[in-house]
């Protein structure tokens, strides 16, 4: 791993300032990701300015009277696993941050540090984007349809700082998830919900550029909200990822079953 | 290996009643390990933990082409960077320094040698494999090596590479000039004419074509070493990850780098598993020999994980096709296999004989089948070098029989256990038609043994509520024999092997009694601490506390050929009893002096010596003191001391066997396959500490089940790289893929050995991949499903079937 | 960049000057001498390195000796006390929870970790729970038997 400089700011802003300063910088969360491709080489930033110290970034709140769950950036998988508010009022987020990585990951790894790196294959963009969530930063609150850009791009700015995620809580939501054995990545994974504007079908792990909705299923769930209802919507597999664990045929019909299924355990 | 006709009948009768006589012994206790310990309180020691005076560190520049020519090599950048101590590269090397051996000569049956093209440790002009060694650098780090690593500049020249097994001969891309159509060799065995006669006359001919897909066999502590040079006597000291020091230091001294035997100590400390992948003589810890004494400093590497992909020893890769003929009561007449086994780039250490001799011979399986005859062709690709992985040959031989059994009972309308029965042997001492002699076993008792555990009349009834479900549920079965403990030498000797296949064992029996064993077996997981202190207490009648077990130093231990293939209960452990029994003699006639009676008359059980119908007894501790202190002592005839050396050569293999069954239920909609039980009921002969058998074979089946549903070695087609190149890509199996484990056990004593044991290891990952296979097969109604079986292969082989 | 990091480790509190980029694992092994801790590979799956920080499960190959600053970090050293096996250990030997021993000390810290989230946690739970932890050796039929005794002991 190459050296880098390292600092640990208590605030927002003293952050975002170092950021500023140094464009070759890059803020550590859990670093789940980003270690692991510093150790490989894959990444060598000239800094890293860690966000474990900084308060505003952490805790889990709801609000509009319960009707948005608000998670901090920097609150690990296993406490949105764990979180009895989140369970209560939307469990399939609870599940799905239990469902990521493993235990250790789980332990170490943020909402945010996932969201900003935007792995393809990783399991919260199904649900930011199932949920219609919207990112906040330092500067800005970003729909989640706005949000996903590309293979590991994002909306976010240079040196912006995701300080939380608002996921508005849905009348019932549900993720199911396909693993690739050896990485436990998402083959497909899938995410529905019910929400007041209609239903909202997300997949990761199945498009090379990363999480996308399903507008087809989302238009036969609005109407009707069953299982049933998608049978008849054949996935196209063409530009769906096709690598060594699995093909775009095979992920197209993955999409159809998990989303099926997703349904049917929402009921 | 057909030569068996020694058997002492002594020998026999005490393997069949070593358990009897002395119920209440160590010998067949679940006792806790003595190992473990350290293990569990972080005090083992692992190469990489060790650390020596004035440490420097290696890293190993590779090959990041799976075939090129180098131009050239340039160090300057590098060799400037901070902390680099020394650069070399293969163009360093002297002439003196040697290729890397093979250690089984194979001749083919065109009555040729194999071919053995040289095996440099540093690429030599070209490299053939993405991971080829290419450069070492030392450095004051670890991190200043690596760094100046990055900095070599290689020009490489790209040359056509072929990866896989069934593309190598015929292809443009040419691994070694040595062998144009990439062929090492081709052999054979058994009687073609008979078999061609067989399939004339048969009513059913059940045909299958599959691969046996590449493994790497990923034991959790990668390789490492630290090697160190003494200016006072110019001797060597390497500390490595291996399982037969003995043999890495003959091949390394003697073969390699011309180091005087006797200068060259090697030491394999607490070894994080091996699974064959420790066997093989590396370049790695060769290069890190030779650099030592040119910088006057220990040289210590350890290998990254993608490392260990891309260059430990592979296992398995076959390309077979197979037939099986029956006469209409399903009645095996006749098995011919035609396999195409890949040996990578160069040929590892054991590579050339996995194939052939501990592949083609194990084709007769538990059955009568007359006439048998396989052909091997062995062909070098652009890969990492194939060799032993857990089973070793025997996996593909169970794999071909057991997947033909299974499909002609099911084309044939035959049940699964009655296929079998049909055509298991029953007599023994059986000579099979490809060379072997099975001295012993029970299969009819393994069966039943396994149906009963796997509940197979319950299995129509789970199949219905699986269906109700949306679920298919399958059972497969797996009757697998397993040839253990290579021997005897002189028969190998003269099928090729360059090496002896004994085992040695040092009693040393200290004044109070005390005793150190020295083995040449290697423990990196087996509990030998444990098992080989029970053997030694059971026989001297003494506390299994009063045993300390050495093993893995040359510098301790007189001699070893190390542990694989399952070897070191059956061969380490009956040398272990025969040093006991040279001990129990001497000490009987020391005895008998200080007892003032006969040689003759006196007995030693349960720890003690007596003449019988007398009072005269003596305790074992109190005869070695006697020893040690001889003034009461036949000095004229008997030297003092209590220390008794004895070398095992064994007059057969054992044959373990036994039948696994598992149940799978596969999920239609996605193909997901999970493996809802797995019963094993195994005859290992006597059973040493039966709480450590069952742990060797829950590893085994985890490595089988493993095989056939998530793991795979995969090499790009086209450009020859290593697709699975991290835990990202290659499938382990964890906790949660593998269900709790159904075992029993039948016991034949092995009858040619002291103990009647006939070893554990390998038996699952050689009986699993079949019967899951089988499994799959039987709740999707497909013929044929590769290995691994992923979800999405399932999902296809469903779909096929549907149109 | 030299950065002092002051943890405590197995009851005792040390400090010690390292690089912004050292692991946890390697402040570990080479800096307090806790050999105990092994690296299994480069990607953070095999959990070979798993230590408590705080009393949860982390592989400390996937982080800075700096994140841990100010952190309670428990090791394989640090279970045993005055001679006496800690229950999850007494476990796994009792059982056969162990072959080579290379994993054991993750797996022992990431078994221990479980007893403060599912301390009744069903063969399935434990399976599931140690997805973090690869073992070669032992095809985990034993190590869900010692961790179950494991847990019922520490409850």
């Amino acid at each position: 791993m190459h050296g880098f400089g390292y600092y640990d700011p208590t605030s927002v802003s003293k952050a975002v300032a170092i950021l500023d300063d140094k464009p070759e910088a890059r803020y550590l969360a859990g670093g789940q990701s980003l270690v692991a491709t510093m150790k490989l080489g894959l990444s060598a930033p000239s800094d890293l300015v860690d966000l474990r110290q900084i308060p505003d970034l952490r805790g889990i709140r709801l609000e509009r009277d319960g009707s948005v769950v608000t998670v901090g950036a920097m609150v690990r998988h296993a406490e949105v696993a764990e979180s009895r508010d989140v369970a209560d009022r939307i469990p399939a987020l609870a599940d799905l941050a239990g469902m990521i990585g493993d235990r250790q990951v789980r332990n170490r790894g943020t909402i945010g540090g996932s969201l900003a790196n935007n792995d393809p294959a990783a399991d919260y963009p199904a649900a930011v984007l199932g949920l219609g969530a919207t990112i906040n930063t330092n500067k800005r609150r970003i729909a989640a349809d706005d949000w996903f850009h590309d293979l590991y791009e994002t909306a976010l700015g240079a040196g912006e700082l995701i300080t939380s995620v608002a996921f508005p809580v849905a009348e019932k939501a549900a993720y199911l998830k396909f693993r690739n054995a050896a990485s436990r990545f998402a083959i497909v994974g899938v995410f529905v919900a019910k929400t007041r504007q209609g239903a909202r079908v997300a997949v990761t792990g199945a498009s090379p550029q990363g999480a996308f909705r399903v507008r087809a299923m989302e238009e036969a769930l609005t109407r009707e909200w069953s299982a049933a209802a998608l049978r008849p919507i054949d996935v196209p597999a063409a530009g769906l990822q096709a690598d060594l664990h699995a093909s775009a045929d095979y992920r197209a019909h993955l999409i159809s079953v998990l989303a099926q299924r997703a349904v049917a355990a929402t009921l | 290996m057909t030569d068996i006709t020694e058997r002492d009948a002594s020998v026999r009768e005490r393997a069949a009643t070593a358990r009897a006589t002395r119920p209440s012994g160590p010998i067949g206790a679940r006792i806790e390990r003595k190992e473990d310990s350290r293990f569990l309180t972080g005090m083992g020691q692992y190469t990489a933990d060790i650390t020596l005076p004035r440490q420097t560190h290696a890293y190993f520049l590779r090959s990041p082409h799976a075939h090129a020519r180098i131009r050239g090599i340039g160090k300057q950048l590098a060799e400037h960077m901070p902390g680099v101590l020394a650069i070399y590269t293969g163009a360093d090397l002297p002439e003196s320094v040697g290729g890397l051996p093979c250690g089984w000569l194979i001749t083919g049956t065109d009555g040729q040698p194999m071919k053995e093209p040289k095996h440099p440790l540093l690429a030599q002009g070209k490299v053939r494999y993405v991971g080829d060694p290419v450069a070492i650098v030392v450095a004051e780090s670890g991190d200043q090596a690596k760094e100046a690593a990055m900095m070599l500049q290689v020009d490489y020249e790209p040359l056509p590479a072929v990866v896989d097994v069934r593309e190598a001969r015929g292809a443009a891309a040419v691994v070694h000039d040595a062998a144009p159509d990439n062929t090492c060799y081709v052999w054979a065995l058994g009687d073609a004419a008979a078999v061609d006669a067989a399939f004339a006359r048969a009513a059913h001919v059940t045909t299958l074509e599959f691969a046996n897909n590449r493994l790497i066999p990923n034991a959790i502590e990668p390789r490492a070493c630290n090697a160190s040079w003494s200016a006072a006597d110019d001797s060597y000291t390497l500390y490595v990850a291996n399982q037969n020091p003995h043999v890495e230091r003959l091949l390394m001294a003697a073969f390699v780098l011309g180091i005087p035997e006797h200068k060259l100590r090697v030491i394999a400390p607490d070894v994080g598993g091996g699974f064959g992948s420790k066997i093989c003589l590396y370049a790695e810890e060769t290069v890190c020999v030779w650099a030592s004494k040119r910088l006057g400093r220990p040289v210590r590497w350890t290998a990254e994980r993608t490392e260990s992909f891309l260059a430990d020893a592979h296992g398995r890769d076959h390309w077979t096709h197979a037939e099986l003929a029956l006469d209409r009561d399903g009645r095996f007449l006749g098995l011919r296999v035609k396999t195409t086994a890949a040996m990578g780039a160069y040929l590892s250490t054991f590579s050339t004989c996995i194939p052939t001799i501990l592949h083609a011979t194990l084709l007769a399986g538990q059955y009568t089948t007359p006439a048998i005859h396989c052909e091997v062709t062995a062909v070098f690709t652009n890969t990492a070098p194939v060799d032993a992985y857990r089973g070793a040959g025997r996996p593909e031989a169970t794999y071909v029989v057991e997947r033909l059994v299974s499909t002609a009972a099911r084309e044939m309308g035959l049940a699964q256990d009655e296929i079998r029965r049909r055509n298991f042997i029953r007599s023994f001492p059986y000579s099979t038609p490809v060379a072997l002699t099975y001295d012993t076993g029970d299969y009819e008792a393994c069966l039943d043994g396994a149906m009963k555990l796997a509940d197979v009349a319950g299995f129509p009834a789970r199949r219905a509520e699986a269906q109700a479900r949306g679920r298919l549920r399958g059972l497969g079965f797996s009757s697998y024999i397993e040839a253990c403990g290579l021997a005897p030498s002189n028969i190998a000797g003269a099928l090729g092997a360059r090496a002896g296949l004994f085992e040695v064992a040092e009693v040393r029996v200290h004044p109070t009694g005390k005793v150190t064993l020295f083995t040449g077996s290697h423990s990196h997981g087996q509990g030998h601490e444990t098992t080989f202190a029970q053997v030694v207490a059971e026989r001297l009648g003494i506390s299994i506390e009063d045993v300390d077990v050495v093993h893995g130093d040359t510098g301790r231990i007189p001699f070893g050929m190390g542990t694989y293939g399952s070897r070191s209960i059956a061969v380490g452990g009956a040398a272990i009893m025969k040093a006991c029994d040279k001990i129990i003699a001497k000490a009987t006639r020391i005895a008998a002096h200080l007892m003032g009676a006969p040689a003759g008359e006196v007995r030693f059980l349960a720890g003690t010596f007596a003449v019988p119908g007398t009072t005269k007894n003596l305790p074992f501790a109190q005869v070695a003191l006697a020893a040690y202190v001889p003034h009461n002592y036949p000095l004229a005839e008997l030297e003092p001391g209590l220390d008794e050396i004895a070398f095992y050569d064994p007059t057969n293999f054992t044959y373990p066997a036994g039948t696994h069954i598992c149940e799978v239920e596969v999920d239609p909609d996605t193909g997901a396959t999970q493996v809802v039980n797995f019963s094993a009921c195994d005859d290992f002969g006597n059973i040493v500490n039966p709480m450590i058998v069952e742990g060797q074979v829950h590893g085994g089946l985890a490595q089988g089940i493993g095989q056939a549903l998530i793991e795979a070695c995969v090499y790009d087609r086209e450009s020859g790289q290593l697709l699975t190149a991290s835990y990202m890509d290659y499938a382990m199996p964890r906790a949660a893929d593998l269900p709790s484990f159904r075992l029993d056990n039948r016991v034949t004593p092995c009858t040619h050995n002291a103990l009647g044991v006939k070893g554990c290891g390998e038996a699952g990952a050689i009986g699993a991949p079949p019967a899951v296979i089988n499994a799959i097969c039987d709740a999707t109604g497909a013929k044929e499903i590769g290995m691994p079986a992923t979800p999405e292969r399932v999902w296809r082989a469903l779909r096929a079937q549907r149109s | 960049m030299k950065i002092s990091v002051a943890v405590t480790v197995n009851g005792k509190a040390v400090s010690a000057e390292v690089q912004a980029r050292t692991l946890l694992v390697d402040f570990l092994r080479d800096s307090l001498h806790l050999a105990g801790t092994h690296v299994g590979c480069d990607t953070a799956q095999c959990g070979a390195c798993t230590v408590l920080l705080d009393g949860k499960p982390v592989k400390s190959c996937n982080v800075l000796a700096v994140q841990a600053q100010g952190a309670q970090l428990t090791t394989i050293e640090g279970l045993a006390a005055n001679g006496a096996l800690h229950p999850m250990q007494a476990a796994f030997r009792q059982h056969h929870g162990l072959q080579c021993g290379f994993c054991t000390p993750g797996m022992v810290l990431s078994a221990i970790g479980l007893a403060r989230e599912n301390p009744n946690a069903s063969d399935s739970e434990i399976r599931a729970a140690l997805d973090g932890n690869f073992c070669r050796c032992t095809g985990y039929h034993n190590i869900v038997k010692a961790v179950q005794q494991g847990l019922a002991e520490m409850a």
